[in-house]
């Protein structure tokens, strides 16, 4: 048995076993809840930088495999489980989960408290940690010291890290609408699949894409996708956005993008105490009163008033909130009245989640067409 | 949308008697149902004919009515009432039928009144099969190919053409009674035509086997707004081919990724929606395949189900509270979920802890019934476990069974492997046990599962569990390390202190010694992503304990565990109350339990609960976690039943104080030398007895006192192992059959009593504080003596014991009270035979009639129990008018008669050869359940627990009769009776010469035996040619003799007599049955004597 300890900035530290690869990881330690979806979870980029505290107690029970990924590789920059399974049982699983971890050399621990350290997480907001294991552990200071060392999650640019170096492209999958311009800040392979299968041709590009080498695709509409940091440090995308909406491209951001998209109105963004990461997520659709169990994962919220339309700081003219956080009032989807453009801050592609919010791509769909009619 | 205004009283339907599948989950809901109207301003009025509920205890309903659920009675209480809503989802399928006769006649039409919850065409589309089947296809999902089939013919074409097995499911049932596998035809012909029978529409359905396969099931509800959440998934560790009922459950699943999960939910939601359930909870069903994951929609229960307070208990979300809401019109979004206080409803809990759920079977109660698992429903109850990882919850769940063997062990040689693998390959009570012990003897995951079919990740977790034995046995210390990791994994200090060979004290004092204690966790609904405001634990060995100190007086309460037969909702009863009462008082209440299904495991029953094994070691813990802060006032064990009460003389050396009546007392009631000191002392008698540790002993005490005798283990609930015995060879082979249960023994001496036929049993339950009794209540048994009280009907006030007698019993019982030294409950049974009070029994502690007692009177005697052990004197509550100044033993002329009947489940069990087995009564408990009747008069109250409990008595038809020689001069007048009221009568040979020469019109009929099955009894009731049977029988032999005429009447659903006292009563009950029932609510009766 190899001993893994993890160290929060607080100076909190949970001893447990090591899991994955062994070595040291830093990372902005945050708690997510989904009972299912380990796997999507840990390959999404929006988790790059952090390291993930699974909630759920038993975890890898179904390995993993080829069709569920939601990147290229796995993106957290550390995991914490209660329970790692030793024994995979699913017809699809290719391999285990702890074997891939190995592999991919992310620095795990398992046998923790995950419970105590995520009410932790939940009360003091959360902070940067380190997993050290086996010969990386050394004495609890010089493990904090090197906690207390690692960058903060806020001001970090982190798309650069996940972006696609290359432009690349995808056909769509079904009767095509027009040619949609994505801008991969950390995009999940389910967003692009589902962009696809509404009719859209994608480019897909990098995040240092200049607004000239997207107007000069003359895109149909453009993307931006869910991704990692902290989006008060992202000006270039925010300036990009500006151009795309002030040319009268339609507009649909997820997550990152919805920060992107707020911004660009003209409103503010401020990091959350913990984040929403979760499968389980209440979201109310304002337009029709109903309500939607979304995925979520986002440590930072757009700052906008909820229950009135505003006028956009930025002249973009009026500006709703389209959806919020039941659980806390935060804002989780933006519409612009007078342009073709709206966002939500959760992951209607859902891997891992559940499927209540796919009409936001029909709805996007619907808006282009109705552009391209026009 | 929020709360209709057009509503402004609703009738609940209650789901009757506890019987197999319909159990105390449904007090549960309707508990929480009652609640929440009554809160939201509504008049509630309610009719359940269980007086075993909380439900029914008249603060939780504006209108109680414990009526028979008949469309009848319902019709009456309408047209009394005057509801504008009924709410049938929350009462099982017995309210949900009820709600579709009402409709189907044209009652709800004629009186203006709604059905909330569910339309009934949204009831038909989920529960005809047909239809269902269409609209899964419809919804894009698929179903396992089949057939409806009307007649055996049609069956056996289907099964030409898709092979056997051939799964049989009829239509309208719950609990899945007559379904099953039939593997050949002979098994098709009996399935069908069975399921045929119980089917409300007289079809079957018919489909291609998915045995084997994984079995999910999903717990959902939708608003009117068409929000939809799934609250919680439950995989089924037993594959397909088990009821989900008697299958060990996981919450959540835990052997599908993301894309499986959501694919089951999002066809979960497209079914809700098509059935079009309105408002509320229900639940579907799904297999998958294993190799492939092709996923198949089993069915689904538009209704809140035992799943459904499994899924609440498991996830601490209220289902059943808030699909009431709903019903009113709230969404989701509306309604605050109650544990974070700031989030709502319309949210997926998310568990951070592994829920294990295992069933509780009773087959011992049935010895010639078939033990196999099928898909239908055969367990009596379940416990609930929750841990931090699925080794900890399923060695929990396991322990909190309370029985031999039912846990994973060690001891005794090891045993052959292909043997214990050709074992459990058949699924049946304690397969995991069996499983557990082929891996001990080496099976592989392989092995095991070609032999079960379980999913391989269950099977693992088995064999870590045997390397995690391994561990402890070879550890040179019992050090730090190693305990830790066992407890991880579950282990008990038993097990543990088995492995080691050590005694289980000394595991637990060098674990507390180096401070190795559990911590407590809480059920929050959202995996610690938002506060909890409500303290619902349970333990495990992990770092952070989340108890929150308190300075208020503690009551522990510990409850009755997993619900069987002799120990069920009647005791959770009293500890509900006990926990009310208290809290009242100013206690701060603690609830121990780990029955999911009961009203004491509400997290809002106690002002905090922990669900947690009832053993020693468990309860110890949560004791010490409690005691870390305020005053541990004492702990309650004598309401919860046998299992509470096995913890006291433990709790009691760990220094935990008792509250009312101690230790020393409960023993001196089971010690018969003592017993018959304190009997000798207040010149009282009981039956000529002795006790005996041996079978040579047991002969000479029956030689001694004479036959028949009584036979009875100690310290045993619900008559286990209690039989007459009417001979030596009898005697004989009773020591055999208990041989391998370890029920006698020394320590555990057997009580043999000499058997007083012919006499009248009375109970009674009383209060005593030391200086006063208060008699609760006086029952007289219907049937005579040497049937076990818990199936014998009863009378409350007693019919036929005259006011000397009932002042002998008054005196007895304050005799007895002060003898043994009760303070708090007491439960003494007396005969009267020959004229001569005898006391068979006294038991110091909440009994069964409890509930009964305090519906039939109206007096809180649950409550004033609790408040008299905690120190309260019957003075006290007098003069606060808390319990009426007229005790149960002076009754007023004018009082209601009040008949509590016994349910039974003969027909859930079948022999290995298919035939029913044998519904005889006897001194061992066997019923699951009680239904009351309470009426102006005995005729008319029996009348209505007749029909409560049974459907009813014929009022016309054939009458059947064949009794002992004994009873033959006793059946001519009520035979005399019933032909004057019209009814044929036939009558074997012997029987017939009597009532004829007594000038009875009868026609003879022969007995099977005589002229083969066809011509006889026997083929008449087959042929629903007889309504009513009496058939009673004396001896060892002739009780034999009867059994196929019996098995025939419960099998064709008629009435059954098997004593004269009963077909007494069944007379009168018939002529009262001949005109209309009034009915009339507790709350009526309680200002009727108030008045």
């Amino acid at each position: 048995m190899t001993h893994a300890h993890l160290v929060l900035e607080d100076g909190t530290i949970y001893r447990g076993r090591a899991y994955g690869a062994v070595g040291t990881t830093l990372g902005e330690a945050v708690f997510a809840t989904g009972m299912t979806g380990y796997q999507e979870t840990i390959t999404d980029p929006s988790y790059a930088g952090q390291i993930v505290v699974q909630t759920a107690p038993q975890i890898g029970n179904t390995g993993v495999n080829d069709e569920d990924p939601e990147s290229r590789r796995i993106w957290v920059a550390g995991y914490a489980v209660r329970q790692a399974s030793r024994m995979v049982s699913s017809w699809r699983a290719t391999e285990s989960l702890d074997a891939r971890l190995e592999r991919d050399g992310i620095v795990g621990i398992q046998g923790i408290d995950t419970r105590a350290l995520t009410r932790r997480l939940r009360d003091a907001g959360s902070m940067r940690a380190g997993i050290f294991s086996g010969d990386a552990i050394a004495s609890d200071e010089e493990m904090l010291e090197q906690v207390l060392q690692s960058p903060q999650m806020a001001g970090q640019r982190l798309a650069d890290v996940v972006s696609t170096p290359e432009a690349y492209t995808l056909p769509a999958t079904t009767e095509r609408i027009g040619h949609l311009a994505v801008l991969d800040l950390g995009i999940k392979a389910s967003t692009l699949r589902y962009l696809q299968g509404r009719g859209f041709d994608l480019t897909v590009l990098p995040h240092s894409v200049t607004a000239e080498d997207v107007l000069a695709l003359s895109p149909d509409a453009a993307f931006y996708s869910n991704g990692p940091g902290d989006p008060a440090a992202s000006d270039q995308y925010v300036e990009l956005l500006q151009a795309l909406l002030r040319a009268g491209v339609p507009f649909f951001g997820i997550c990152f993008g919805n920060q992107l998209l707020g911004r660009a109105l003209g409103f503010g963004t401020y990091k959350l105490p913990f984040g929403h990461r979760g499968i389980n997520q209440p979201v109310l659709d304002v337009a029709t009163g109903t309500v939607e169990i979304t995925s979520q994962n986002h440590g930072f919220a757009v700052d906008a008033p909820i229950g009135e339309i505003v006028d956009s700081p930025a002249g973009f003219g009026r500006v709703e909130v389209s959806h919020y956080s039941l659980n806390d009032h935060v804002v989780e989807g933006l519409r612009a009245l007078d342009i073709p453009a709206f966002s939500v801050q959760y992951h209607p592609e859902a891997a891992a989640g559940p499927h209540d919010s796919m009409y936001l791509f029909d709805r996007f769909a619907a808006l282009v067409r109705e552009r391209k009619d026009a | 949308m929020p709360k209709r205004d057009d509503i402004h009283s609703v009738l609940v339907i209650g789901s009757g008697p506890i019987v197999i599948g319909q159990a105390a989950e449904f007090d549960y809901s309707g508990t929480q149902a009652c609640r929440v109207l009554r809160e939201e301003g509504i008049r509630v009025i309610l009719l359940n004919s269980n007086p075993a509920t909380i439900m029914t205890d008249p603060d939780f309903a504006d209108a109680t009515y414990i009526e028979p659920i008949t469309p009848e009675i319902l019709e009456t209480i309408i047209a009394k009432e005057r509801p504008d809503a009924i709410l049938p989802t929350l009462g099982g399928q017995t309210a949900l039928n009820a709600a579709i006769a009402l409709h189907e006649q044209g009652i709800l039409e004629r009186h203006g009144v709604e059905l909330i919850g569910a339309k009934v065409d949204a009831i038909h589309r989920a529960e005809d099969r047909q239809l269902f089947k269409q609209l899964v296809l419809d919804a894009g999902a698929d179903v396992a190919s089949s057939v409806i089939a009307k007649t055996v013919d049609e069956a056996l074409a289907f099964a030409e053409e898709y092979g056997y097995p051939v799964v049989v499911r009829p239509s309208f049932t719950m609990g899945g009674l007559g379904s099953g596998f039939a593997h050949d035809e002979p098994e098709l012909r009996r399935f069908v035509a069975d399921g045929i029978h119980s089917s409300t529409i007289g079809e079957v359905l018919l489909e291609e086997s998915i045995l084997g396969w994984k079995e999910y099931e999903l717990e959902l509800m939708r608003d009117t707004a068409d929000n939809t959440v799934v609250i919680c998934s439950i995989e089924n560790v037993d594959p397909v081919g088990v009821h989900t009922g008697d299958s060990i459950t996981v919450a959540p699943a835990l052997t599908l990724t993301d894309r499986e999960y959501q694919e089951l939910r999002d066809i979960g939601i497209r079914i809700i929606r098509d059935v079009g359930v309105d408002t509320g909870g229900c639940n579907v069903q799904f297999a998958v395949d294993p190799a492939t994951g092709r996923i198949i929609v089993i069915e689904m229960n538009p209704r809140v189900s035992r799943s459904s307070a499994l899924a609440s208990k498991a996830t601490g979300f209220p289902i059943a509270k808030i699909a009431a809401k709903l019903a009113i019109g709230y969404r989701l979004d509306e309604i605050p979920n109650d544990i974070t206080g700031v989030t709502p409803a319309s949210f997926e809990p998310s568990l951070d802890y592994v829920v294990v759920k295992v069933p509780r079977f009773t087959f011992e109660k049935f010895p010639a019934a078939d033990p196999t698992l099928t898909t239908t429903m055969k367990s009596v109850g379940e416990a609930m476990a929750m841990g931090r990882t699925y080794t900890q919850a399923l060695q929990k769940a396991l322990r909190s069974m309370e029985r031999r063997g039912s846990s994973f062990h060690w001891s005794g040689e090891v045993g052959d492997k292909d043997e214990l693998l050709e074992r459990s390959r058949t699924p049946t009570d304690g397969r995991i046990v069996t499983l557990q012990q082929a891996i001990r003897a080496g099976a592989t995951v392989e092995e095991a599962f070609e032999a079960t079919s379980i999913d391989p990740w269950f099977i693992d977790q088995i064999v870590l569990l045997e390397e995690v034995a391994q561990e402890i046995r070879d550890a040179e210390w019992l050090d730090e390390e190693i305990l830790r990791h066992a407890k991880e994994h579950g282990f008990s200090d038993v097990q543990i202190a088995e492995l080691r060979g050590v005694p289980e004290d000394e595991v637990r004092a060098t674990r507390w010694e180096l401070g190795l204690r559990p911590v407590f966790k809480t059920v929050d609904t959202c995996a610690g992503e938002f506060p909890a405001l409500t303290p619902y634990h349970y333990s495990s060995y992990d770092q952070e304990t989340e108890v929150v100190p308190s300075d208020r007086r503690k009551v522990v309460i510990l409850g009755s565990g997993p619900n069987r037969i002799g120990q069920g909702i009647e005791f959770d009863y009293s500890c509900v109350h006990a926990s009310f009462a208290l809290r009242d008082a100013g206690y701060e209440t603690i609830m121990i339990n780990c029955n999911p299904e009961t009203v004491s495991t509400d997290y809002d029953t106690s002002d905090r609960l922990y669900f947690e094994p009832l053993t020693l070691e468990d309860v110890l813990e949560v004791i010490h976690a409690e005691s870390a802060s305020g005053e541990l006032v004492g702990v309650i064990v004598q309401l919860g039943g046998q299992t509470p009460l096995g913890l006291a003389r433990g709790l009691e050396a760990a220094g935990i104080p008792i509250l009312g009546t101690q230790p020393d007392a409960i023993d001196r009631a089971e010690e018969r030398g003592q017993f018959q000191d304190i009997l000798d002392a207040a010149g009282l008698v009981a039956p000529r007895n002795g006790t005996a540790t041996t079978e040579e002993a047991a002969l000479e005490v029956a030689e001694r006192i004479g036959y028949p005798v009584l036979v009875r283990p100690s310290y045993v609930l619900g008559g286990r192992g209690m039989e007459i015995v009417y001979d030596r060879e009898t005697l004989h082979g009773y020591f055999e059959r208990m041989a391998d249960t370890a029920i006698i023994g020394p320590g555990k001496p057997l009580l043999v009593d000499h058997f007083l036929d012919d006499a009248i049993e009375i109970d009674v339950d009383a209060i005593y504080d030391g200086t006063d009794l208060y008699v609760g209540g006086i029952l007289e048994h219907i049937e005579e003596a040497g049937i076990h009280s818990g199936d014998s009907s009863c009378t409350l006030p007693p019919i036929g014991l005259g006011r000397s007698q009932i002042d002998e019993v008054r005196d007895a019982t304050l005799a007895i009270a002060r003898g043994l030294d009760v303070r708090g409950p007491l439960n003494v049974q007396f005969a009267i035979s020959a004229g001569r009070l005898h006391v068979i029994e006294a038991n110091p502690r909440a009994s069964r009639t409890v509930p009964f007692v305090a519906k039939a009177l109206g007096s809180p005697i649950a409550r004033a129990n609790a408040l008299v052990m905690a120190g309260r004197t019957i003075r006290e509550l007098l003069d606060e008018g808390f319990l009426p100044e007229r005790d149960g033993s002076t009754l007023p002329l004018d009082a209601p008669v009040a008949v509590k009947e016994a349910v039974l489940p003969f027909r859930r069990f079948r022999t290995r050869e298919g035939a029913l087995v044998d519904s005889l009564l006897g001194p061992e408990m066997r019923s699951t359940g009680e239904v009351m009747g309470i009426d102006r008069d005995f005729p008319r109250a029996f009348a209505k627990s007749q029909i409560a409990a049974y459907g009813g008595l014929p009022t016309s038809g054939t009458v059947f009769v064949s009794v002992s020689d004994r009873d033959k001069r006793q059946v001519v007048l009520p035979i005399h009776r019933l032909r004057q009221l019209g009814f044929r009568v036939l009558a074997t040979e012997g029987t017939a010469e009597i009532l004829v020469r007594n000038g009875i019109e009868v026609e003879t009929i022969a007995k099977h035996n005589e002229v083969g099955v066809e011509a006889s009894i026997v083929g008449a009731i087959h042929r629903g040619e007889v309504d009513i049977v009496i058939n009673t029988p004396t001896g060892p032999a002739a009780r034999l003799d009867g059994y196929e005429i019996r098995a025939a009447t419960v099998g064709a659903d008629k009435a059954l007599f098997t004593t004269v006292s009963q077909l007494g009563a069944a007379v009168a009950a018939i002529e009262a049955a001949r005109s209309p029932f009034e009915v009339t609510s507790l709350q009526e009766y309680h200002a009727r004597r108030t008045a």
